[in-house]
């Protein structure tokens, strides 16, 4: 059955009976780009990881009193991708004590250097393309420049690094964002159920040079983040935790006399 | 009765009488004749109600004035249409072979396949996409391979779907039936006529079916939790209605129904589409439905960082549980060795984070259950203080067994009330399993010092 779509590339055929994978929101009649910045795409998230942080070397001997240390605070891909296909500017928002302390990052890398003594709280603002998503995304990050380590003198060769991981999650995508970044190293895309029709691939259009942190120069002092760790140890505290329910269960069920005690209403059960 | 011999005893007759009691009851415990002892007792050395096995049957022998030999001998079978000469061993009664059809002839059935002729193809059957030498291909193979379409789709010379073939063999079929019979009336009740062979509903149906098969472990899961959600929602509301008959305007139901719509044609579960109804009164509890909405919440947003959406569903998954709970399953979470908040927050380990917490929960729920149980089971028991050396003893080696999860056990005790424990007398269980440390803080406080 035909569906009343504008553009052939995006029709699910199947009977209606199907919930269409893809809405419309905005008007008919709208052209083109409007249009695709209005359809989204249903049930597929996109997700954008990222680490954030600050990076701060102690001057030494050209320290001043309110100049001790240099750092450099950023916003990277998680596996130093270029984010200008997703971000289009970040705002960095520093200590009142700094000059024009609203700091303008219009393009990759997202990073921003400064001098000073003191450590504060810096806000960072993710602003996306118009096509990704017209909300800023906020993130707050304690610059660090003292090291945990206070005995000895502070070492101009080794910085202090503070990252945090976290992801970007855009849960129902546009179609043009889609489109653009589905083969984007930046961007992770799940794997699509059977039956789902790709938005055409559009040419990325970002030519404004490497906006990545590969070869970054301070790439050397980027912290590794890796899962693998987390899951093992969070599997292997479920185990412990499951097994203990067992006993437990067994237990109550022999003080019941019951074969199967019930589950209290209360607690999810998880498989 | 060789002792009594030995001893000169007299066989009294008092035994006699006695005899005559027990055989009686021993006759209905003896065994059928027929069966060995043993097979008699593997089936509950109970005689079953309806005898299965005409014992008088088992050990009979044919009768001596039959001669019964084996022989090699031809056969012919009415299910084969060949002249092919088949043998096989005969039972030969007196030299007389048996006689009549082969024995399995009998299930040799076949599929009535309507033939038409060529006026009937002209006038009912016409069809744009299929030829007149296609639906007769269609139909030989239908007839020749007993309407297995799977075949009939592999031999068939142009490739052609399997729904197509159905779809054109039961439609011409059908056709065929309604045009020969003299009134629509008697050809109603026929399979063929009532109903009819949808194409759209079965690719449908097969696409669904192929989807859940494909689905990953986490989809079923994730199905699973979302038709129990719909059904804890649609019950809630039932009963919501029911109790608020008069006052309430009936909610649409669109709870389960956009459920189902959702989990039907088999696509990605979105549970944004289950919505929990503001107007049915009865409030849910159900975690699940927590987690759902807070998945919808999410959804709504336009982005936002993971390590929000898991503060939201641990928020969720901990709505129904005390803020003393609360401290509880994050003392695990430290005695586990796990962040409260995971370094790495990716979508698997945000996933495994909820839902280690959630079953952390599970576990303090049941161990609160526990202790109730056994302070309801000990209030009856004679629980005297005396108890008290052996259940050191016990939580000393409980202790041992379970190193790990021993402080947060042990701690849990730290929290309870002194009341609790005077009140609690010893369990006087004998089991010894890891939990009874959570038992030994029902002690009074000075064991504690041992236990630890």
């Amino acid at each position: 059955m035909p569906h009343p779509a504008p553009e052939a590339q995006v029709v699910d055929g199947g009977s209606a009976s199907k919930p269409q994978r893809i809405i419309k929101l905005g008007k008919t009649t709208d052209d083109s780009d409007k249009k695709s910045t209005n359809r989204r795409v249903k049930d597929i998230e996109l997700c954008v990881p990222i680490v954030y942080g600050t990076i701060a070397f102690y001057l030494g001997r050209k320290a001043s009193e309110s100049q001790s240390h240099k750092w450099t605070v950023y916003v990277r891909g998680a596996t130093n991708e270029d984010l200008g296909a997703v971000i289009k500017h970040v705002v960095f928002q520093l200590h009142p004590s700094f000059n024009n302390p609203t700091r303008v990052v219009e393009s990759p890398p997202f990073e921003l250097s400064e001098c000073g003594w003191g450590e504060f709280e810096i806000g960072i603002s993710l602003f996306f393309h118009s096509d990704v998503c017209d909300k800023k995304l906020d993130l707050v990050h304690f610059l660090k420049l003292y090291p945990e380590d206070e005995s000895g003198p502070q070492s101009t060769k080794k910085p202090v690094v503070m990252e945090s991981y976290n992801e970007i999650v855009f849960p129902e995508p546009s179609e043009c964002f889609f489109a653009r970044v589905q083969n984007h190293p930046a961007v992770i895309v799940p794997r699509l159920p059977a039956g789902f029709s790709l938005p055409a691939p559009v040419e990325n259009m970002n030519d404004k040079g490497r906006g990545d942190t590969k070869d970054h120069p301070l790439s050397q002092w980027f912290m590794n983040f890796s899962e693998a760790d987390e899951l093992l140890k969070l599997a292997s505290a479920r185990q412990q935790v499951q097994a203990h329910i067992v006993k437990l269960r067994r237990e109550l069920s022999v003080i019941d006399g019951m074969p199967q005690p019930l589950k209290p209403a209360a607690s999810y059960e998880c498989i | 009765m060789d002792a009594k011999d030995i001893l000169g005893l007299p066989k009294t007759p008092l035994p006699i009488a006695q005899e005559k009691k027990s055989r009686p009851h021993k006759d209905s415990q003896r065994k059928p004749d027929g069966i060995s002892r043993e097979v008699y007792a593997l089936t509950g050395g109970v005689a079953p109600l309806m005898p299965s096995i005409d014992v008088s049957q088992l050990k009979r022998r044919p009768p001596s004035d039959e001669k019964i030999t084996w022989q090699w001998l031809p056969f012919t079978s009415s299910a084969r249409k060949d002249n092919l000469q088949l043998y096989h061993w005969v039972r030969v009664v007196n030299g007389v072979p048996p006689t009549g059809d082969y024995s399995f002839a009998k299930y040799n059935k076949s599929v009535d396949v309507i033939r038409y002729t060529d006026e009937e193809y002209a006038k009912y059957l016409t069809d744009p996409k299929w030829t007149k030498e296609e639906t007769d291909q269609l139909f030989d193979l239908c007839e020749r391979f007993d309407l297995r379409f799977i075949i009939i789709a592999d031999r068939f010379p142009t490739p052609r779907t399997v729904e197509e073939l159905k779809d054109r063999y039961y439609s011409a079929s059908r056709a065929i039936l309604v045009a020969r019979a003299p009134s629509p009336g008697e050809v109603a009740s026929h399979p063929l006529v009532k109903e009819p062979y949808n194409v759209t509903q079965e690719i449908e149906r097969k696409r669904a079916l192929s989807m859940v098969l494909s689905q990953t472990k986490h989809q079923e899961r994730k199905d699973a939790e979302v038709l129990a959600e719909a059904k804890r929602i649609a019950e809630s509301r039932m009963a919501a209605r029911a109790a608020e008959e008069p006052d309430l305007p009936v909610p649409p139901d669109i709870g389960p129904e956009s459920a189902e719509r959702a989990i039907g044609p088999g696509d990605t579960i979105s549970p944004s589409n289950v919505q929990v109804h503001a107007a049915a009164a009865a409030p849910s509890t159900s975690v699940i439905a927590d987690n759902s909405s807070t998945l919808a919440s999410l959804r709504m947003l336009k982005v936002y960082l993971r390590t929000y959406a898991l503060e939201q569903m641990v928020q969720a998954a901990s709505s129904s549980a005390g803020l003393r709970t609360i401290k509880r399953v994050e003392q695990t979470l430290q005695d586990l060795g796990i962040n409260l908040k995971p370094k790495v927050p990716t979508k698997a380990v945000c996933a495994e984070h909820l839902e280690l917490r959630k079953e952390i929960l599970t576990l303090l729920n049941l161990q609160k259950q526990l202790q109730y149980k056994e302070a309801e089971g000990s209030s009856f028991r004679d629980g005297s203080y005396g108890d008290m050396p052996g259940t050191a003893k016990r939580s000393q080696r409980a202790v041992d067994q379970d190193r790990t999860f021993v402080p947060d056990t042990i701690s849990f005790g730290g929290d309870r009330g002194v009341k609790r424990e005077q009140k609690r007398k010893g369990p006087g269980r004998a089991s010894e399993t890891p939990s009874s440390p959570a038992g030994a803080h029902k002690r009074p406080r000075k064991m504690k010092a041992s236990d630890l």
